[in-house]
């Protein structure tokens, strides 16, 4: 390595490392190299990302790891130069030992020349934690706290022994980390720490660039606590970027993340951040980021596209293609806690779900903007929805999930945040029902088979909520079911009344009864679909029907064809008797009919609110299919055009 | 029980195929290869008209002298083909278990659609997706 690291050294003098000089050299180089993103250009892969050169090196690891030297701002763009690292554009292993070996010398005392490097230096020192400490609170105590957490991130290296260095040291923590393996069983060092900042995510990688020299300067890290005076600068002028660089959000995060529990807590800070980092991408609080949006934010964060897609994953609860507030907040921690080495977990670990983020971090106007933008759609869906409450398709679609999560085991599907457009009629129902929790699974299992089926299926279902049960329609509209609910209601007099209070649901049975009293005639007349006539007969009766189920058409319809059936049956039977009852509960109909008056009146007013919003929703929906349909031939053509030969 | 599970893109080139691993899975492929002319005969056969009209789920795409292995087939509006291979050698599987898996499969489909760091086209490598086929290939086991 000496030999090739001099040899492509090419104008700068050859470089004479001693062994702990190259071990520690190369350890760190491969930290950098490994490091996400950034950081020394290891290889043609690299190179695109450490292209910009000047930038790489103030952004990526490299950075880091050289203002965890210590050393002051202009020190280190001379050593930058010096090494080489400006000239050709990139920090290869040339570049970075000469870097290292400038460091060593600067931090030596001696000027930074190339000379230098050329005498027997020891190695360089870092001390990345204080920095990034440094950016964000500035506190003697964070030192420590941040020597305790540095253990934890770097599992892979052996930092065992380093934590024992650091715990007699700090007595903060207890010895036994195994800290990448299992970062739910970070909590009882987390526990330890008494500072108010957990480090529980490493500093980016940072960390893992110091292992051989980090334990040889662990005695020398501590006392040199104080001397912040050269980074203390850089974070100030990281903080004015911070909304600029990801990669400083990305560290400003680690030293937020969550520190009496486990690494996948948000702490105050960090969801201060997150927020403001959702407000810059969309500016109301309560609605989403679009997923080409967030894309593009989070690939600032240079995590592979693997990485981010399962992060993504994991984040998006209800799989919407959009980002909510906690949504974004948990995939932004996934994020930081993946940039300072944690592995991704499986799933979403619990205290990263969005009910759990809104529970724990209420933001009254937030959450109540939330609530609130739903319950503002609500209410228009809300009619056709106890219309539609007994819908079969949701039923269905209930059944068919039995197992909806396997993605995420812990991921609670939040009704809130479900799907808008196509799932709306349905996932409203389930908002109202329940906000959180578990009907948010049947939201899910909605939406989903929403999308699933076929247009047709689709529109049928978009139809349902609009035109309540298509079933009952055999020749009628609604307009004229109500009608004929007209009609049978006049023939159920006192009985009808009874009816009243029931719920809706009420089978048509023990209506019929009541509606083959006088109206036979009319029913008969009504079975033949000639319900105007009868209709108009009807209203002069009682008006009963609607103070019942105006919001249910559905039974209605039922009503009336149950009615009718059964009315065919017993019409005659039921002839004698029926017009005896009905004489009788006369007067007492009569006493109700203005009450029932008014509610019917109610009923009706509520039913054509909810027929025009259905309306409008139909015709939206057909103009939407009407777009498609032209889009799906358009593109046909483009195919066939294409593709001559195509047997499709 | 499935035993092979293959999404093939409109292309007709796979986005996904796993196959219970003690098989030899180079015959699952096979089969799944040779579904395809099948799906491609049933969609075009049910008519060019309206993608309306057309059910997603194709069914057994064809008779084999195998009765352990069938072949079950099922296609979204966007020419996404989904095969399945089930061994219905303990259990005979009734339609609506295939359809409900099929649906699952689609459900599972459109969420990594979802996914703005997908790319349609790529291979699917989503956890949730192998999830979730993992739970079907070992369903009834």
């Amino acid at each position: 390595m000496e030999a090739a690291a001099s040899g492509g050294c090419g104008s700068g003098p050859p470089l004479l490392l001693s062994e702990g000089e190259q071990q520690c050299y190369s350890e760190l180089f491969a930290r950098c190299a490994g490091a996400a993103g950034g950081g020394p250009g290891s290889g043609p892969p690299e190179a695109a990302r450490a292209a910009p050169g000047a930038a790489t090196a103030a952004s990526g690891p490299v950075a880091d790891l050289f203002r965890a030297s210590q050393l002051p701002a202009e020190t280190l763009h001379q050593i930058t130069e010096l090494c080489g690292a400006k000239r050709v554009g990139y920090f290869g292993p040339t570049q970075f030992y000469v870097a290292l070996k400038l460091i060593a010398a600067a931090q030596s005392g001696l000027p930074v020349r190339i000379e230098s490097i050329k005498c027997e230096l020891p190695l360089p020192r870092f001390m990345m934690s204080k920095t990034d400490a440094e950016i964000r609170f500035g506190n003697m105590a964070e030192l420590h706290g941040t020597k305790v957490q540095i253990p934890y991130l770097i599992t892979e290296k052996n930092t065992f022994k380093r934590m024992d260095d650091e715990d007699k040291q700090q007595e903060t923590q207890s010895p036994t980390m195994s800290p990448l393996a299992s970062p739910p069983s970070s909590p009882p060092h987390y526990q330890r720490i008494p500072l108010s900042h957990g480090y529980s995510k490493l500093r980016s990688s940072t960390e893992q660039m110091h292992p051989a020299p980090y334990e040889a300067r662990q005695p020398l890290v501590q006392p040199e606590g104080p001397s912040l005076g050269g980074p203390g600068a850089k974070p100030l002028r990281h903080q004015a970027s911070l909304i600029r660089s990801f990669s400083v959000e990305r560290e400003l995060q680690d030293n937020n993340s969550s520190y009496p529990d486990e690494p996948w807590r948000i702490t105050e800070e960090q969801r201060e951040y997150y927020v403001n980092q959702f407000r810059s991408l969309q500016p109301d609080p309560s609605s989403f980021i679009s997923g080409s949006v967030a894309k593009n934010f989070f690939t600032k964060s240079k995590l592979s596209i693997p990485e981010l897609s399962y992060i993504w994953e994991l984040s998006d609860a209800d799989c919407d293609g959009a980002l909510s507030l906690p949504e974004f907040c948990a995939a932004f921690h996934l994020i930081v806690a993946r940039k300072n080495g944690y592995p991704l977990p499986e799933g979403l670990p619990p205290t990263l779900q969005p009910e759990y983020l809104q529970a724990a971090f209420p933001k009254p106007k937030w959450e109540c903007a939330l609530f609130d933008s739903y319950s503002e759609s609500m209410p228009a869906n809300q009619q056709p929805r106890d219309l539609n409450r007994m819908e079969k398709l949701s039923v269905k679609d209930m059944a068919d999930f039995p197992v909806p999560t396997q993605d995420v085991t812990g991921d609670d599907k939040q009704a809130l945040k479900s799907a808008t457009d196509e799932a709306l009629p349905k996932d409203m129902s389930e908002d109202s029902a329940t906000p959180k929790d578990s009907n948010s699974l049947k939201a899910r299992p909605r939406s989903r088979s929403y999308s699933s089926t076929s247009i047709e299926e689709t529109m049928k279902r978009g139809e349902d909520p609009p035109t309540p049960p298509p079933r009952p329609q055999k020749t009628h509209s609604r307009a004229s079911s109500l009608d004929l609910n007209k009609v049978f209601q006049p023939s159920v007099p006192a009985s009808k009344s009874g009816l009243l209070p029931p719920p809706p649901a009420l089978p048509p049975r023990p209506c019929p009864s009541q509606s083959e009293q006088a109206s036979e005639a009319e029913l008969h007349p009504q079975l033949n679909r000639a319900p105007s006539q009868a209709a108009e007969s009807s209203p002069t009766k009682k008006d009963i029907p609607y103070s019942q189920p105006p919001s249910k058409p559905i039974r209605r319809k039922f009503r009336p064809e149950n009615q009718a059936t059964e009315n065919q049956e017993p019409a005659t039977a039921v002839g004698g008797p029926a017009s005896v009852a009905t004489v009788k509960p006369h007067p007492t109909v009569q006493k109700q009919s203005s009450k029932q008056k008014k509610a019917i009146q109610t009923a009706i007013r509520k039913n054509k609110e909810a027929n025009a919003v259905l309306a409008r929703l139909n015709s939206e929906l057909q103009q939407q299919l009407k777009e498609v349909h032209q889009e799906r031939i358009a593109l046909e053509n483009q195919l066939e055009q294409l593709r001559p030969v195509t047997v499709l | 029980m499935a035993v092979c599970v293959a999404v093939i893109a409109k292309e007709n080139y796979p986005l996904y195929i796993r196959s219970v691993p003690t098989e030899n899975e180079l015959k699952f492929h096979y089969m799944v290869h040779t579904s395809l002319d099948v799906v491609d005969e049933k969609i075009s056969a049910m008519g060019k008209a309206l993608v309306d009209q057309r059910e997603l789920y194709l069914g057994l795409l064809y008779p084999t002298e195998d009765y352990k292995l069938r072949r079950y087939g099922y296609v979204t509006n966007s020419k996404v083909k989904f095969v399945m291979v089930v061994d219905s050698s303990n259990t005979a599987l009734r339609d609506n278990e295939i359809r409900s898996m099929f649906r699952k499969l689609h459900n599972s489909y459109t969420d990594v659609m979802c996914n703005p760091f997908y790319n349609p086209g790529d291979r699917i490598q989503s956890r949730a997706f192998d999830g979730m086929v993992t739970s079907m290939m070992i369903q009834v086991c």
